[in-house]
């Protein structure tokens, strides 16, 4: 299967390891991803704080681009990239005032029909069967907490993916993978989001009470699919830790990792050496422990 | 001909925008206008007078009124002239109001709007013809579909003014949701204790006939002249030699096969059962779907245990057909669904209370079950998880109410009330205990209302909360219920026990299946619609059928009762008398010229065409038309628009009169 592909900035700069991940899981499932070219910022946060035209237009330009490349699936892997691709899309379809400003601005007219799918959509396409068949390493040891954070699911009317206050479709793809789901409760509490920046001790308490929540029903890791998640999670617990006395730490994976892990690749290509909480011990061991067990047996 | 035609203002209605006196006076020139006039009120008695006076005095025999709706004054007016000797069908309303003045705002192009609209009225009434009323005779039994409290107060009230009812209840026992509470507001006295004595009443009274477990399957005819079709489902008991003893359920090896429906899911029911204890009539139901004999053919313990051979596993459906003169529809509610969203569901859900997935989150009407004294912990206060006492319990109200983006837009009115009640007995029952209740509004209108939630709040000292809750999540045996007061501006963390959700009132899911074949109108929630919302509270837009209760829409014991009793007075308005009229608008054939295409048949919605044979005097069948059932036609016009040869007229609506009302709009 043949994907366009939309990184955006995170997956070219500070989620790197969600880029590399990806690819190289891609490549095992026998798809490819194809680039938008010369494809341009989806306006992130910052664009609709400051005018909602730009807000609207940024990610048309890209789709348009899309269009014209032939893509018709674009998958866009960062969730804030997703939802503005789709509230750009969601707004030129029902607005028309807003749909001539950004026709004036890009000096093109705009035409919709492309479909944008994010990570667990785009894995979903693949199909749970076709990853099961590919796994090489047994997880069944792994017990993950499923993460979606905000932007995958909300607003609902807009994304209409998967249910908003109580998702499972994530669950599905790391249960194919081979690790255990757990139920826990936070799966869309905030991380504090960009907070990140201006309120440090807002985004440590908010996650720090949902890595806690993942520990206390047992997960060994934290599984997400978006960079801004995974760097709250991640870039910030080792200060949650230091002011936390008692604190455990839990490594926080991107979906991609897991089944890049699942699929045998080498951690260091997935991009597992990048992250604050070095995840590779934990995998390893419990990679082993099955290993030792099935020997024994 | 000579026409009068009479101008009213409206007040400031029509004369504000409509320059009336010019109007009157342009289409004095129009020929066969003999007498023209405007008025201020022209549905004011100096204003009828005027009419009848003019017909007197210039030997009108048409009217044309240019006022208001026809659906507002048609009949005063017709009613006028007929008075003073003309043919009601010979009055023509040209409506000025709310086809001309309300919606338009410029003088002179609404006065000429309105003198148009006078002018087609005029050339139309050229061709109007007397008509007189069809009289059908009326079948004085009425249909009551539905057994909850509206549908027995609905059918003792006709009964007991001396006419037959044949109450339908598709359940195994009549009582509906009454049955399953447990006290009620804001008096706190027992809901079976009331309700019961109403169930027997219905069940031995002489005039009421009741099939339970029963569905109306079909209804043709029109008022005073229903045929009913009624399904009898197959209860595999023979009701007539049961005596209700109880050994075969008893008996019934297949114990806990099935979730009771009673009891809300809390506890479970053999293959065999009989819905609840007080169940009227007391005759037990087997479920096929669950019984060992219909899977595997084995078992038969309820028929060896039958001292009265009363079981019998070949009973089949059996249909039943009735003539009925009204139909009173009292179907009520269900509670919404409010766990996860469905697969290809239209709701929502609300996935962040946990409801389905954590046992102690629970909705309304299994909290009645579990404080009900007939209830699987005899109304003891229980947890469904543990069975242990909630020291901690959170009310949630308007879950699926009044909330546009995930429920419905309506409130559904009960819950202010149900959910204080619950507080109440929750207070007296668990000394001791916590109850919290999250709040959008309090809307507690009715008598003795307000009183009751104050009562709760200040003497049973129940914590009202205003603000909503966003999740509910397990942690450590506990429910944390996240939440917001809006009044402190605070965010609230609540570690209860067990949660209590009021949820929305929603139609029954068959409500417009069954609108549909009964010709009522529903709106976009599946509530059953009435005529007007002041004016006609109980009458559908189908004459001789009636609303009660919450098929309507979310209401509680007292106005449901007064519903039922309002559809019942209804009722008794149509067997006041041996004979209706009807309009006189129906299709009329023209035998002469129709070529027996029977397009006509086809069309009909209201199988009002029957086919005519024309034989010579040797009783040869000539030729055969289509002939109009003027008892059942609806006058709708189709079989008139549809017929090749245009041998259908639609008397008082024939092609002349539009042809005539078209010409003159040609010659603007």
């Amino acid at each position: 299967m043949k994907f366009g592909y939309y990184p955006g900035c995170s997956l070219s700069g500070t989620a790197k390891e969600f880029d590399l991940s990806l690819k190289e899981v891609i490549g095992v499932l026998n798809s490819n991803l194809e680039e938008i070219n010369d494809w341009s910022c989806c306006g992130a946060s910052s664009a609709h704080i400051l005018s909602h035209l730009l807000a609207v237009a940024l990610p048309a330009r890209n789709i348009l681009l899309a269009k014209k490349q032939g893509l018709n699936n674009v998958v866009a892997p960062c969730a804030a990239c997703y939802n503005r691709l789709l509230t750009s899309q969601h707004e030129l379809k029902l607005d028309e005032k807003i749909r001539i400003k950004t026709e004036e601005l890009l000096e093109e007219k705009y035409t919709d029909g492309i479909e944008i799918c994010n990570l667990i959509q785009l894995f979903e396409k693949i199909g749970t069967d076709n990853i099961k068949a590919l796994v090489k390493t047994d997880l069944s040891g792994l017990k993950a907490a499923c993460y979606y954070g905000c932007l995958l699911l909300r607003p609902s009317e807009i994304t209409k993916f998967d249910d908003n206050e109580d998702p499972s479709s994530m669950e599905r793809i790391v249960n194919a993978a081979g690790a255990k789901a757990v139920d826990w409760s936070f799966k869309t509490e905030c991380c504090g989001a960009s907070h990140s920046f201006p309120h440090v001790e807002i985004v440590e308490k908010l996650s720090k009470s949902i890595l806690d929540n993942a520990i206390h029903h047992n997960a060994d890791v934290i599984i997400t699919a978006c960079p801004m998640c995974h760097a709250n999670l991640d870039m910030r617990q080792k200060n949650i830790i230091k002011h936390n006395a008692g604190q455990k730490s839990i490594p926080v994976l991107y979906l991609t990792q897991l089944l890049g892990i699942a699929f045998g690749i080498d951690f260091n290509k997935l991009g597992l050496n990048r992250h604050t909480i070095d995840p590779a011990p934990l995998i390893k061991e419990k990679i082993k422990r099955i290993q030792l067990r099935e020997a024994v047996v | 001909m000579r026409i009068g035609v009479f101008t009213c203002h409206c007040g400031e209605n029509i004369g504000k925008t409509v320059d009336c006196p010019a109007v009157s006076k342009a289409v004095a020139d129009i020929p066969g206008v003999v007498h023209s006039e405007d008025y201020k009120y022209m549905c004011s008695d100096p204003g009828q007078n005027l009419i009848k006076q003019a017909i007197k005095e210039k030997n009108l025999d048409a009217v044309v009124v240019g006022s208001c709706s026809p659906h507002m004054h048609e009949k005063t007016f017709r009613k006028a002239c007929s008075s003073v000797g003309i043919n009601p069908y010979m009055v023509e309303i040209a409506n000025l109001r709310e086809h001309c003045s309300w919606i338009h705002d410029d003088i002179p192009s609404a006065t000429q709007k309105a003198l148009d609209l006078l002018r087609f009225a005029i050339e139309r009434v050229k061709f109007n013809e007397a008509l007189t009323p069809i009289k059908v005779p009326v079948t004085k039994r009425a249909l009551v579909i539905g057994g909850g409290i509206s549908g027995i107060q609905a059918s003792l009230d006709i009964a007991n003014s001396g006419f037959e009812v044949i109450l339908v209840e598709k359940e195994p026992s009549i009582g509906g949701h009454m049955s399953q509470l447990s006290e009620t507001f804001p008096t706190l006295d027992c809901s079976q204790c009331i309700l019961t004595p109403r169930m027997v009443e219905v069940y031995q009274h002489p005039k009421i006939k009741l099939m339970s477990y029963s569905e109306v399957e079909n209804v043709e005819g029109f008022i005073g002249n229903f045929i009913v079709k009624i399904r009898k489902k197959a209860r595999y008991v023979k009701d007539e030699l049961c005596t209700g003893c109880g050994l075969c359920f008893q008996k019934c090896p297949i114990k806990k096969v099935a979730l009771s429906e009673f009891d809300e899911g809390l506890t479970t029911r053999p293959a065999m059962y009989v819905p609840f204890p007080q169940a009227v009539p007391n005759i037990p139901v087997i479920d096929k779907s669950v019984c060992t004999y219909f899977k595997n053919g084995k078992c038969q313990m309820c028929k060896k245990v039958c001292g009265r051979d009363a079981i019998d596993f070949e009973q089949q459906d059996t249909f039943i057909e009735e003539n009925i003169g009204a139909i009173i529809i009292a179907t009520g509610y269900k509670l919404y669904t409010i766990d996860k969203k469905p697969e290809g569901s239209i709701y929502e859900g609300y996935g962040e209370y946990g409801y389905g997935k954590y046992r102690d989150v629970i909705n309304g009407l299994q909290f009645e079950r579990i404080a009900s004294a007939s209830g699987p912990t005899s109304g003891e206060i229980l947890r469904p998880s543990d069975k242990t006492v909630p020291k901690k319990i959170v009310f949630i109200q308007c879950v699926g109410s009044r909330d546009e983006s995930k429920g419905f837009s309506y409130c559904s009115k009960i819950c202010c009330m149900y959910t204080a009640k619950h507080a109440m007995l929750y207070k007296h029952k668990v000394h001791g205990g916590e109850a919290y209740v999250f709040y959008m509004d309090i809307r507690a209108g009715g008598k003795m209302y307000e009183e009751f939630v104050r009562r709760a709040i200040e003497e049973d000292g129940v914590k009202y909360i205003r603000g909503r809750v966003s999740r509910i999540y397990e942690e450590n045996g506990k429910l944390i219920v996240k939440g917001e007061d809006t009044i402190a501006g605070l965010k609230v963390e609540i570690d209860a026990d067990m949660v209590v959700l009021a949820t929305a009132m929603i139609a029954q899911q068959e409500a417009p299946k069954l609108a549909q074949m009964l010709g009522v109108p529903y709106d976009k929630h599946g509530f059953l619609q009435e005529v007007h919302p002041k004016l006609r509270p109980v009458e559908t837009s189908s004459g001789g059928i009636f609303l009660a209760g919450a098929c309507h829409s979310p209401r509680d014991i007292p106005e449901s009762v007064a519903m039922a009793s309002a559809a019942a007075a209804k009722a008794l308005v149509l067997f006041g008398s041996d004979v209706l009229e009807r309009e006189p608008v129906v299709a009329r054939v023209n035998e002469s010229t129709c070529a027996g295409c029977f397009y006509c048949k086809k069309v009909c919605a209201y199988n009002a065409i029957e086919v005519k044979e024309i034989k010579d005097r040797q009783g040869n069948v000539l030729k055969v038309v289509a002939y109009v059932n003027s008892g059942l036609c609806q006058g709708c016009g189709t079989c008139n628009a549809t017929c090749p040869s245009k041998s259908v007229e639609l008397i008082g609506f024939k092609d002349d009169q539009i042809y005539a009302q078209i010409h003159a709009f040609a010659e603007v």
